[in-house]
């Protein structure tokens, strides 16, 4: 009950706070819609091409978010901090093939948040985009590192990582053998488990330490805030999640991947996310993911609808061509995203 | 509201009358230009001390000192007793300093609750597990300062904007959220950077209320930077007069207004801009 | 022990018993290194002028080459095709400023700086949707050829694209220096607020450095082209003119060039002598990771001017 009403709170902020009968009533459909409707009506293309790479990134989304919208330090190494939580799980596993699969998922997080703070440590002395540069070093210097050294996908030949067959209570959730629907389930699971940790330490004095440090880092300090301290925790927390969601990325989605399935597009695709959903939003994280994993497929699908015969890499430059304009177009009208028009709406509609 | 408060006990926390802060021999420099030199004076524990002198004369960078976000290259500085060659705004602020700024330095985005929320921010201890649930002790705690925030906030009449991101309220509204900031604090010494600039006349007598009130109640030693030389005179039981960087002039009010040189390298100018 | 020695002794006895291959090394670095100048050019430019950081100047690089390049598919000859090219960019230095900065003004930095992300996959798609993302060759006639240069083997196209880079350097520095629109850029990027009170437009100076920043772009648009083909991987390479930046200093022309020879000897020299030991294609990161090394001790950059906050 304690978690339903703080879902409702959740929802109730970032939308509007007029009334939580509305809101208690709508989350409650959500949540027994995500975990019994949707595993049982929907298809296995939907599983597994819209709504497993959905949660995964929304996940990913997260992470960033905390970072960039909340901690005010705009991140482009999102891609290498996956990368890392994916290949200490692929390592983990492979090693000790009895361990649990997803408490290796929540371990692997860890190597990526090390790694993250490492990265993180310049933040003290730059910020803005000079620290977006530095991050650009992680990014690059990660894939590079994964690719190089063979040792990270176990001396392979064909240099990419698989996922393994493993159970978690006695249920195939990794492998070729995994249904879709525990893949999903896991995913959900996991991601309604860090929302729910996130949004609390939101409402705490880290939260507001990071939301301090964004708007005003001098005047942080000067009120006692530690500086270093406080952003190297937003980048371990960030990248800790990142990590995981690099982790079933591979576990959950793609079976198997190389590093270029984390390179800089991924960093790219991630920040799109949050700036669409919103900058600084939890609900927003997981709107813009929804939007950008979708706006995709919708796009593939509206050719055969409206009979225009695109070939495939015409389709995928105005994709590109969408996703650029959307940022800018996001930014010039509503800087705080789907969000933030969302709760806007409701004020309106006083729903 | 005294009584709400923990009477935490202060180390060397100095009674009223006894020096709260001293300064010798500060210097600053910037490249070429001499900011400050030569400047000592000591700031008395429950006294309103008053910084004036002409534009330029070297008031904020005094403060800017006073608190860390400038090191001196020469002098020293006492606070509660303890003496140290510069500051650090961290440190200052865990020492039990406060201070507001002369262009306002809020956090835009978050609401004047949280705001006033991260003035209490080095009095809050939970650690980051606690802080990812949402019961046990990081909510208790997180329950008792909200506590103390609002009980600020409504010492400071600005309950009905409690929830409004701040970056969206009026210049004045925005200086009475800062110093609540402060205030939250619950700081020994408070230094005030023009707490009144840009305000109307009512405003301006409203903030002195609030001024004199937090004297009153929680006895907090302030040191306030102001140009409106009838706002000094009313406020303050002791004014330090800077120019070009020196300290020509220490004492009451009544001292200071009848001080020659005073007159010459200030207050004849300020009387001429008031007109 | 083995790695120790050859990470750090093998290559400087290497460098010492062959300086000749050192030489040509180093050399071919720094010629690299100007074009990576080249494309900073047009950061600075844009940055000085209206503090914006625009991370779309690679993507203008590919989009100006991509342009160019199609054009002369379509069999328009290369004293057409160039001004054409010019004419795309100035018109899309106009479109940006209306239909980005202008909306965007008196945002924070960063929102620009993700703005100019989203302007940066928007000329790219649209640069590979009407000119089609295959890789084109872009043939100026300039023969790369090795030419023998004091006992070193060099290659003749990568010194005319120095040239080339110098030439474009030496007249925007004298467009800066003595012409009436560069002392309003300058007065604008010294002190906006002042510039506007002189009755200098800044929406006019937004115009034109975008569009000198674009005339710029083609410049290392045809380099870059013509030395390893028109194709996406442009925007990776350009997007390196980033670390250059910083290491520059982001308002300092000299400090591009600078940054630019700095990275282009630096990562030539990393690969060739220390990239086998560690694994090879060392030239991915090593200049960001430079960037952020020098970063950590000089925030702004070597030729940067310093920070100074103030509350």
């Amino acid at each position: 009950m304690i978690v339903l009403s703080y879902f409702n709170d959740l929802y109730g902020t970032f939308f509007a706070t007029r009334s939580r009968t509305i809101n208690t009533v709508f989350v409650t459909v959500i949540s027994l819609l995500a975990l019994f409707a949707v595993p049982t009506l929907a298809n296995e293309y939907w599983l597994q091409a819209i709504l497993i790479p959905f949660l995964v990134f929304a996940l990913a989304a997260l992470g960033l978010n905390l970072l960039t919208g909340f901690a005010g330090q705009l991140s482009l190494g999102t891609g290498g901090f996956m990368a890392v939580g994916a290949y200490a799980a692929f390592k983990m596993t492979t090693a000790w093939p009895e361990m649990d699969i997803i408490a290796i998922f929540f371990i692997s997080g860890f190597f990526a948040a090390g790694v993250g703070i490492l990265f993180g440590l310049p933040s003290l002395r730059i910020k803005g985009f000079y620290l977006a540069v530095a991050t650009l070093a992680a990014q690059f210097f990660l894939i590079w590192l994964f690719n190089r050294v063979p040792w990270f996908y176990n001396d392979n030949p064909s240099g990419t990582i698989t996922a393994p067959p493993r159970t978690f209570a006695g249920v195939m959730v990794t492998g070729p053998e995994a249904a879709a629907e525990v893949r999903y389930l896991v995913a959900l699971v996991l991601l309604a488990v860090f929302v729910f940790f996130s949004w609390n330490l939101m409402r705490s004095r880290f939260g507001r330490a990071w939301m301090a440090v964004r708007d005003m880092d001098v005047a942080a300090e000067i009120v006692g805030i530690p500086l270093l301290r406080t952003k190297l925790l937003a980048f371990g927390v960030s990248s800790y999640l990142c990590g995981v969601a690099g982790a079933l990325f591979v576990f959950l989605y793609l079976g198997s991947a190389e590093t270029i399935a984390f390179d800089v597009n991924v960093s790219f695709l991630v920040l799109f996310m949050i700036i669409v959903g919103g900058l600084g939003s939890i609900a927003g994280s997981i709107i813009g993911a929804a939007f950008i994993t979708i706006l995709p497929i919708f796009l593939t699908n509206l050719n055969p609808i409206l009979g225009i015969d695109l070939a495939v890499d015409i389709a995928k430059h105005i994709e590109v061509i969408i996703f650029g304009g959307l940022i800018i177009v996001i930014l010039i009208l509503e800087p705080h995203g789907i969000a933030r028009l969302i709760a806007i709406t409701r004020e309106r509609l006083r729903i | 509201m005294r009584a709400a408060m923990p009477a935490e006990a202060r180390v060397g926390h100095p009674e009223p009358g006894e020096p709260m802060l001293s300064v010798e021999g500060i210097a600053l420099r910037f490249g070429g230009v001499q900011a400050l030199a030569g400047v000592e004076f000591t700031i008395y524990a429950g006294e309103i001390c008053a910084i004036i002198g002409p534009n330029g004369a070297g008031k904020t960078s005094m403060l800017n000192v006073l608190n860390g976000a400038y090191q001196p290259s020469e002098g020293t500085i006492t606070f509660k007793g303890r003496t140290r060659r510069k500051m650090h705004p961290r440190v200052a602020a865990m020492e039990g300093m406060a201070r507001t700024f002369q262009n306002v330095a809020l956090f835009k985005g978050m609401s004047t609750l949280d705001n006033v929320m991260a003035g209490r921010n080095l009095k809050m201890h939970s650690n980051f597990v606690a802080c990812l649930l949402p019961v046990g002790p990081s909510r208790a705690e997180e329950a008792r300062h909200r506590a103390y925030a609002d009980e600020v906030i409504s010492f400071l009449e600005i309950e009905d904007i409690r929830n409004v991101p701040v970056g969206r309220l009026p210049y004045g509204l925005q200086k009475r959220v800062e110093l609540a900031r402060a205030l939250a604090a619950e700081p020994d010494l408070l230094l005030l950077d023009e707490p009144m600039t840009g305000m109307n006349r009512s405003e301006k007598a409203e903030m002195c209320r609030f001024v004199l009130e937090t004297k009153a109640r929680f006895g907090t030693t302030m040191a306030l930077i102001e140009h409106d030389m009838s706002v000094v005179m009313e406020l303050s039981d002791h004014i330090i007069v800077l120019d070009y960087g020196r300290k020509i002039a220490d004492g009451t009010p009544e001292e200071v207004r009848n001080d020659q040189t005073v007159i010459d390298a200030y207050l004849g100018v300020a009387t001429e801009d008031d007109a | 022990m083995e790695f120790l020695w050859d990470f750090f002794v093998a290559p400087f006895l290497d460098m010492i018993e062959y300086p000749t291959f050192l030489g040509e090394v180093a050399i071919s670095g720094l010629l690299t290194g100007v074009m990576y100048s080249l494309v900073a050019l047009g950061f600075v430019l844009i940055f000085k002028a209206s503090q914006v950081f625009n991370f779309a100047q690679g993507a203008m690089v590919l989009f100006a080459a991509l342009t160019l390049v199609g054009l002369m598919e379509h069999g328009v000859p290369v004293w057409g095709a160039l001004p054409v090219t010019a004419i795309v960019m100035v018109a899309l230095a106009f479109a940006i400023e209306r239909g980005m900065l202008r909306p965007l003004i008196n945002q924070p930095p960063i929102t620009l700086f993700m703005a100019t992300i989203g302007l940066s996959f928007l000329l790219e798609g649209a640069g590979e949707w009407v000119w089609g993302s295959n890789v084109k060759a872009l043939d100026l006639g300039i023969p790369s050829s090795p030419v023998d240069v004091a006992g070193m083997l060099l290659n003749e196209f990568d010194m005319i694209a120095a040239l080339v880079a110098a030439v474009l350097v030496a007249a925007l520095a004298l467009l800066f220096q003595h012409t009436p629109m560069g002392r309003a850029l300058r007065a604008v990027a010294d002190d906006p607020q002042a510039a506007l009170s002189l009755g200098i437009s800044l929406r006019t100076i937004w115009i034109i450095v975008w569009s000198v920043a674009g005339i710029v772009a083609i410049v290392a648009g045809i380099m870059w082209g013509a030395k390893s083909g028109v194709q996406f991987s442009l925007s990776l390479i350009a997007l390196k003119a980033l670390p250059v930046l910083i290491l520059g200093g982001l308002t300092s022309v000299p400090g591009a060039i600078v940054g630019g020879l700095i990275i282009g000897l630096g990562e030539k020299v990393a690969e060739v002598y220390w990239g086998p030991v560690i694994g090879g294609a060392i030239e991915n990161w090593f200049a960001y990771m430079l960037a952020m090394l020098v970063l950590m001790f000089r925030p702004q950059g070597l030729f940067g001017e310093k920070i100074i906050e103030r509350v």
